[in-house]
């Protein structure tokens, strides 16, 4: 059984409760009101607008639309501007709320396929934990020369490339992005702790995930 | 010994050669004016910046801000962390709140650190170079040193999102910050009516999903044009590469004519504190600023 229908099982009917054990700040849904002043005030909602903004999405979960939820590429538009959170009338923490969702659909698998930002998501975290510091030259380059299912495209990366060639000359010159990244660029002396450390957090968060509790003891 | 000594976090945008790396050159030159002690924090790693929420869940992306705390603290005992990058301090600063907040966070991340070497024992205070600026300093001494006022020159103060939301500087407003505008001023310059200072740059959407931070970063640099502005001052890497470096790609595809500087308000004061431009890193623009270049000394 994937883990998605493990989920979907353990939890049958209750797609609000599988939220409050297994989502960042899953626990604040039910404190929704509907209001919707997180999507009037979301930014990417008019450009040109989101699948189910985040209160649409907040009554979906009620309304236990699961997989409708899950497979959406709504979360996936967040830009973490943070504006929703500082004016919900109820304090939900919603930027935190969306990436846990977005989290949550990506780690059972069923998040959507060719989703740009689960892409460069994906991308930046593994870059970043490489070698423990931002490699920006091969993170612009990972982003053109491979799709959203992490496979090499080089007609593709040489199309989107030649895209940005006024960009990356600009930063060329005034000293911004450094082509000598490629062979290795700057990096954290402790990769072995880092790499160590992360995989413990990994562990443990995989054991509490997997034995979720009330939404209030997390 | 210098007046004032932090714990400094970089962040890696503002390495040798990367996209902020002009930023950097003119906070160094800023401090050294204000005399703070800037002492990098030894071994320091990435904070997973807000797009890594997809990938790393929750413990993953705490225990990288936490190893960053427990090596502040450890090597630089009592003093406050203090980040440039915005992404950078809302990053540790989240990590630090819930870590204090859940006792079984606290264990986990130190279970975590343990495979590191390394633990917390105090958790040290997490905070922005602006709101050090604002609150250590205050307007009135940051004005004491200026020698060169940034006299008739125009600015657009925009402070973005991750500088003002959800912490945000004490005191201030989340829609209408004014710290920004205010430094502009204590250096002299024209902070111009701004309609869309807080407004997001589409943040790391500008890399996957470009017609829609676009879209966003099309109408920052149009209000920005529509108060007068001839510059504008940003307190975030991102905003600045954003709002910046696109304008080219916009303007083909939206027929503006967008050509406007985007700086640091490190660079500001920089100059204003009689700084060279080279000492602001105004050779760092991808937009030249040639009217702050043509008054710095």
């Amino acid at each position: 059984m994937s883990a998605n229908q493990e989920m979907a099982a353990k939890y049958k009917n209750s797609f609000l409760k599988e939220v409050e054990d297994q989502v960042e700040m899953g626990e604040w849904v039910k404190m929704c009101m509907q209001c919707g002043v997180c999507s009037g005030s979301c930014p990417t909602n008019f450009h040109p607008g989101w699948e189910h903004p985040p209160q649409e999405i907040f009554m979906m979960i009620r309304a236990g639309k699961r997989e409708e939820v899950l497979t959406s590429p709504s979360m996936w538009m967040c830009t973490s501007c943070y504006n929703c959170i500082v004016r919900c009338p109820r304090k939900l923490p919603i930027t935190h709320i969306m990436h846990g969702l977005a989290n949550y659909a990506h780690r059972l698998g069923v998040a959507p396929k060719n989703q740009p930002t689960r892409a460069f998501s994906t991308l930046f975290w593994s870059n970043a934990i490489a070698t423990g510091r931002v490699n920006e030259l091969k993170l612009s380059m990972g982003l053109y020369f491979k799709d959203a299912e992490g496979k090499i495209n080089i007609g593709e990366g040489i199309k989107k490339g030649l895209a940005m060639k006024d960009v990356a000359l600009g930063l060329l010159k005034a000293r911004r992005l450094n082509p000598f990244e490629i062979f290795g660029g700057h990096k954290c002396k402790d990769q072995k702790g880092i790499a160590a450390m992360l995989k413990k957090a990994r562990e443990l968060e995989d054991k509490r995930k997997a034995l979720p509790q009330s939404g209030a003891s997390r | 010994m210098a007046k004032r000594q932090y714990a400094f976090y970089p962040g890696c945008s503002s390495q040798k050669g990367a996209s902020a790396s002009n930023y950097l050159t003119s906070v160094e030159s800023m401090c050294k004016t204000l005399d703070i002690q800037l002492t990098e924090i030894p071994d320091w790693n990435c904070c997973g910046a807000s797009i890594g929420y997809g990938e790393a869940g929750e413990l993953p992306r705490h225990v990288m801000n936490a190893r960053n705390f427990a090596l502040a603290e450890t090597n630089l005992p009592g003093q406050d962390i203090v980040a440039t990058c915005a992404a950078c301090w809302l990053g540790a600063k989240e990590s630090k709140e819930r870590i204090e907040h859940s006792s079984q966070l606290m264990a986990d991340t130190q279970e975590a650190l343990k495979e590191a070497g390394l633990q917390i024992k105090v958790m040290p205070e997490i905070r922005h170079m602006a709101e050090v600026l604002v609150e250590d300093f205050g307007f009135e001494e940051l004005g004491r040193h200026v020698k060169n006022p940034l006299k008739g020159l125009k600015f657009a103060g925009y402070v973005g999102c991750q500088t003002n939301r959800p912490f945000g500087i004490a005191g201030e407003n989340f829609e209408n910050p004014m710290y920004l505008d205010k430094i502009v001023e204590t250096m002299g310059g024209e902070a111009v009516p701004y309609d869309q200072k807080v407004t997001c740059c589409g943040g790391a959407l500008a890399f996957s999903e470009p017609d829609k931070a676009q879209a966003q970063i099309k109408d920052i640099i149009e209000a920005a044009y529509d108060g007068g502005a001839e510059m504008i001052v940003t307190p975030c890497p991102l905003c600045q590469a954003n709002v910046e470096i696109y304008q080219g790609h916009i303007n083909k595809k939206y027929g503006t004519k967008f050509n406007i500087p985007v700086l640091y308000y490190s660079q500001l004061m920089t100059i204003a504190y009689g700084g060279s431009a080279k000492e602001a890193g105004l050779d760092g623009q991808v937009i030249r600023a040639p009217k702050l270049e043509a008054i710095a000394k």
